[in-house]
């Protein structure tokens, strides 16, 4: 399980995990869950229209999630941002069903790009998704205390001039290269699991912003882990086990959460 | 005179599409799904229900893939695990407005969990590797007539469901602590709502494919929510669109058989998919539904 193309797997699975949990966290802060779905779900276009072209997977998906998340954040801006996003993502799948048709040899690899395919990671994936992985990171920690300003205390921020528009921009960005590096690992539909489910368990457990993320972090690495290791022994889509996993982290978080506050221990932040 | 008819029409409307028995099939199922999706879809965008509705079309792949694993027709799967997930949302606590996303989200991410291992036993044990981008992508074309009295069952049980609640359900939508102030039970209206929502998503992913079929029901009816104020007139006019789009993409489908890349279709020898025509007229839609409304800033302001 730890040798040869396996070693791949798990170095880039761990980098990707690392991401989707900081990120994670500001899609949850955020309530951003919907759009966290939308834009690796419609990069899927990206992937099967590269295919169609012979050109790189990774270029395919970056161009599309960057693309789908600005335009949710600008039609957004004048329509319901659900509604907008909704339609977009619609929109980039049904792209995404035209080349999937035009491409007669792509159909057995549809699969492991919704749902993921952790074995087929090669080593030369493993330098882009580290370097996408310094940018995501970099980004994050430049924008950490806008973000976080804009994040809970909108009004506040406006007022001392971070513009909720721009950071909202700026935020959909982050999402789109997280999204594009994690779906070759996870799949499209998955990615969301991931930055779901471990930053949800953690708010549960605690209120203060940095060891929150650091547990986000934690956990979502704990999912990716056991999940590489039931799909290699059971050969099951990784995706499946993701996604188990990570509700299964977010049930014992807010069951952890709900028992503590009954029995009148208060949050951490709180004291 | 019909054949010389038929010949002025034929570069618009390839010949044999109205002798064809699978186009009449997917005229009348489009028309009955349309209409469903337009009126529930009303109340979705008014409540900003959209996710949810985004999760049920998601989460019904699983139902799809359980139908094929099973042998049964996939509709059936659809709605039922549409409706357990619909119920598991409610639980989790969907009706809140803070949270809601996150509920939506963890059931979806389940939902889709459960799918990829679901898909992948389809392919696995039943050899049939078109099966993932039927379910996921849909056509229309290939809705067997035998289905019809059930979809319109199903249709006629969730506009049942909004017409008997269509008074509590829209003040509710509207402000949901005026009809809490007024004695309706708005938490179990929630409940009813979602499940008209779940069946009527269970259609429109039988229709144009699971990950499309929010299309079909948020579209039409942002479209027409932003040309008129009115619920009701905004449920004909949802539906209205709805219609137009199916019927526009089906014959658009079906003349894009001769266009490039020719044969290359899957399964091979098909034109481009229906879904991607139909999901490409309603966004349009909802791009020019924002005209009239720019328009009038701009003269306002000029």
């Amino acid at each position: 399980m730890f040798s040869g193309f396996m070693v791949n797997a798990w170095e880039v699975a761990s980098i990707v995990a690392v991401v989707a949990g900081l990120v994670g966290f500001f899609v949850v802060l955020r309530g951003s869950a919907f759009v966290a779905h939308a834009v690796p779900n419609g990069s899927f276009a990206g992937a099967a229209g590269a295919v169609l072209i012979g050109a790189n997977t990774l270029v395919g998906l970056g161009v599309f999630s960057l693309l789908g998340a600005l335009g949710i954040g600008v039609l957004g801006r004048r329509g319901r941002h659900d509604v907008v996003t909704a339609l977009a993502l619609a929109m980039m799948l049904g792209l995404g069903a035209l080349f999937l048709s035009f491409s007669v040899e792509y159909a057995p690899e549809v699969e492991s790009l919704l749902f993921g395919e952790v074995l087929g990671i090669s080593s030369n994936e493993l330098a882009p998704t580290a370097v996408l992985a310094l940018v995501c990171v970099a980004a994050i920690v430049a924008l950490y205390r806008p973000l976080m300003l804009s994040s809970v205390l909108a009004e506040v921020g406006e007022a001392r001039g971070v513009s909720g528009f721009r950071m909202e921009l700026c935020f959909l960005a982050v999402v789109a290269l997280a999204s594009t590096m994690t779906v070759p690992v996870v799949g499209t539909l998955l990615i969301f699991s991931l930055m779901i489910g471990a930053p949800a368990a953690a708010r549960h457990l605690t209120d203060r912003p940095l060891v929150a993320m650091a547990l986000s972090v934690a956990i979502a690495l704990m999912t990716v882990w056991s999940a590489i290791a039931a799909s290699y022994e059971t050969n099951y889509p990784v995706g499946f086990f993701v996604g188990t996993i990570g509700a299964g982290a977010y049930a014992l978080g807010r069951g952890w959460g709900a028992w503590r506050r009954r029995a009148g221990t208060p949050l951490p932040s709180q004291t | 005179m019909s054949g010389a008819l038929a010949s002025l029409l034929a570069p618009v409307i390839e010949p044999g599409f109205f002798s064809s028995e699978d186009v009449r099939v997917a005229i009348l199922v489009g028309a009955v799904v349309a209409i469903v999706s337009g009126t529930v879809g009303v109340f979705t965008v008014m409540r900003g229900q959209s996710f949810a509705g985004e999760a049920l079309g998601d989460i019904n792949t699983t139902g799809g893939s359980a139908a094929l694993l099973a042998g049964v027709a996939p509709l059936w799967g659809f709605v039922v695990v549409g409706v357990v997930a619909a119920a598991a949302m409610d639980l989790i606590g969907i009706q809140r407005p803070r949270g809601r996303d996150l509920a939506t989200g963890i059931v979806l991410g389940v939902g889709l969990g459960v799918a990829a291992l679901l898909l992948y036993l389809v392919t696995t044990l039943r050899n049939t590797t078109g099966a993932t981008v039927t379910i996921l992508f849909g056509s229309v074309f290939t809705v067997p007539a035998s289905t019809l009295p059930l979809v319109a069952l199903l249709g006629a049980a969730a506009l049942a469901i909004v017409a008997l609640l269509y008074r509590p359900l829209l003040l509710s939508s509207v402000s949901a602590e005026m009809a809490a102030a007024r004695g309706i039970p708005v938490r179990a209206l929630g409940a009813a709502y979602l499940l008209a929502m779940a069946v009527a998503v269970a259609l429109a992913a039988f229709t144009i494919g699971t990950i499309l079929s929010t299309a079909l029901l948020v579209g039409p009816a942002a479209s027409a929510l932003r040309l008129t104020r009115r619920p009701g007139l905004a449920i004909a006019v949802a539906a209205a669109i709805g219609i137009a789009a199916m019927w526009l993409g089906e014959l658009l489908a079906y003349d894009s058989f001769y266009w490039p890349p020719v044969g290359t279709g899957q399964p091979v020898g098909t034109g481009w998919p229906v879904s991607f025509f139909v999901v490409t007229l309603i966004f349009l839609a909802y791009l020019c539904s924002g005209l009239p409304a720019l328009l009038r800033r701009r003269s306002g302001a000029g």
